[in-house]
């Protein structure tokens, strides 16, 4: 069977994998990184929000081997020194969650907006989150969570 | 959902892909990925090799030559969208690109991989078609108007691969779509523009293939305003129909996409 290798959460790792192998599949089952979610499979939820090579992609929807080589940033990667990651710690303050099944997703799609959009005001951070559904709808705390995240990370919260 | 058994190949350059597609057997490229792997999800598609184009470098560019913009197949949406030169020269073309699915999948999707596969509810043919765009492979160049063949059926051979694609700088172009909620593709979705060749109205998601609106173009030819759609009623007969929308109720968003469209064209000039 083939070998994927790539960089996950700054390790480099190496497992089998068939080339059919999902990354999601391959991050959760392989690597033991449960963490993300599949939430609806289909492309469409965005519980299964991971970076590769600085941006967010839905990992149900790109192939193991597609992410031979590269580097892979997964809810289990952003916190620091035991420290919660800025925009986690946004998301406990401001109760951006219900169940929290969406949560990885939603904080790695948070991660990779701010990178993208520092200035975020409401109705941008309801159009950015298109791709991510909290089937509990708790959006209004989860937007609040994002604009405040926003915030800490543009005053240079670590 | 996991999808059937294939090998996985990745191209390096044209040259590359070209090789390995031609000692393969049911092969498919794959760029972006953003449809072709929800369709082999669901075994839609099971091709026995995939090969990799979307590491190929030099198929991924933005460049404004004379009175057009040049588009390499592998460029994401994402980059389409932010680009200053599509941003200055075809607005609406960006914003079509930055409206494409959602962040994520704009981080992967492709040009290319997008009139490529010609989904009935994509939003790129409807720019190519509208603009009237030449699409280059790597055997021939094919215009818009004989490029889309049906439902996801294009005039691309087995293992021709697109290279670029030139957009013709319009006077005025708009887009508006209607999208599903969930899967943000468009239940109706139309591209207006007005260039040197005339106007140009074609409309994705509603039908099994983008297809063009002659009745609104010799309205909006004669004069460039919402209210010369007026009285335009489009035929649902060939319209899609299924548990989103009617043919009927598609209808009439085509008309509605259609005067959105009209009026953003006209609020960038």
């Amino acid at each position: 069977m083939p070998v994927v290798k790539m960089t996950v959460n700054g390790k480099p790792v190496s497992a089998e994998a068939e080339d059919r192998t999902l990354l999601v599949y391959f991050l959760r089952e392989q690597l033991q990184l449960t963490g993300t979610h599949i939430g609806c499979d289909t492309s469409q939820c965005g519980a299964c929000v991971v970076h590769v090579n600085g941006r967010a992609v839905k990992s149900c929807t790109m192939f193991a081997p597609q992410a031979d080589g590269a580097e892979v940033l997964t809810i289990e990667g952003v916190a620091k020194d035991g420290k919660l990651h800025p925009v986690q710690e946004a998301f406990r303050e401001n109760h951006g969650l219900q169940c929290g099944f969406c949560t990885p997703g939603m904080i790695m799609t948070t991660i990779d907006m701010i990178r993208r959009k520092p200035q975020l005001d409401r109705a941008t951070i309801r159009a950015e989150l298109e791709g991510n559904i909290c089937r509990c709808t708790g959006y209004h705390n989860i937007v609040s969570a994002i604009e405040d995240a926003a915030r800490r990370v543009a005053g240079g919260a670590p | 959902m996991i999808p059937y058994k294939f090998d996985y190949h990745r191209a390096k350059s044209v040259a590359d892909a070209e090789r390995l597609f031609a000692t393969a057997n049911d092969a498919k490229f794959l760029a972006g990925g953003q449809t072709l792997i929800p369709a082999m999800k669901q075994r839609l598609a099971s091709p026995a090799q995939l090969i990799d184009i979307s590491m190929i470098g030099e198929l991924s560019f933005i460049e404004l030559r004379g009175e057009t913009i040049v588009v390499g197949a592998g460029t994401r949406h994402e980059a389409v969208a932010n680009s200053d030169v599509v941003r200055r020269h075809i607005p609406a073309l960006a914003e079509l690109a930055e409206r494409i699915g959602d962040p994520a999948v704009r981080h992967l999707g492709t040009l290319g991989g997008s009139l490529a596969n010609n989904d009935p509810a994509a939003d790129y043919p409807a720019a190519a078609l509208a603009l009237a765009v030449s699409i280059r492979t790597n055997r021939r160049v094919i215009e818009a108007e004989e490029f889309f063949a049906g439902m996801f059926l294009t005039a691309l051979e087995a293992g021709e691969l697109i290279l670029d694609v030139t957009f013709p700088v319009a006077e005025l172009a708009g887009y508006a779509k209607f999208p599903n909620p969930a899967s943000r593709y468009a239940l109706a979705g139309v591209f207006v523009a007005k260039t040197v060749r005339g106007v140009r109205v074609a409309v994705t998601g509603a039908a099994p293939a983008v297809f063009r609106q002659p009745a609104m173009e010799a309205a909006l030819g004669r004069s460039f305003r919402s209210d010369a759609l007026d009285g335009i009623a489009v035929q649902s007969t060939d319209l899609n129909s299924d548990l989103h929308a009617s043919a009927e109720y598609r209808a009439h968003l085509v008309t509605v996409m259609a005067k959105r469209a009209v009026a953003a064209a006209l609020a960038k000039h």
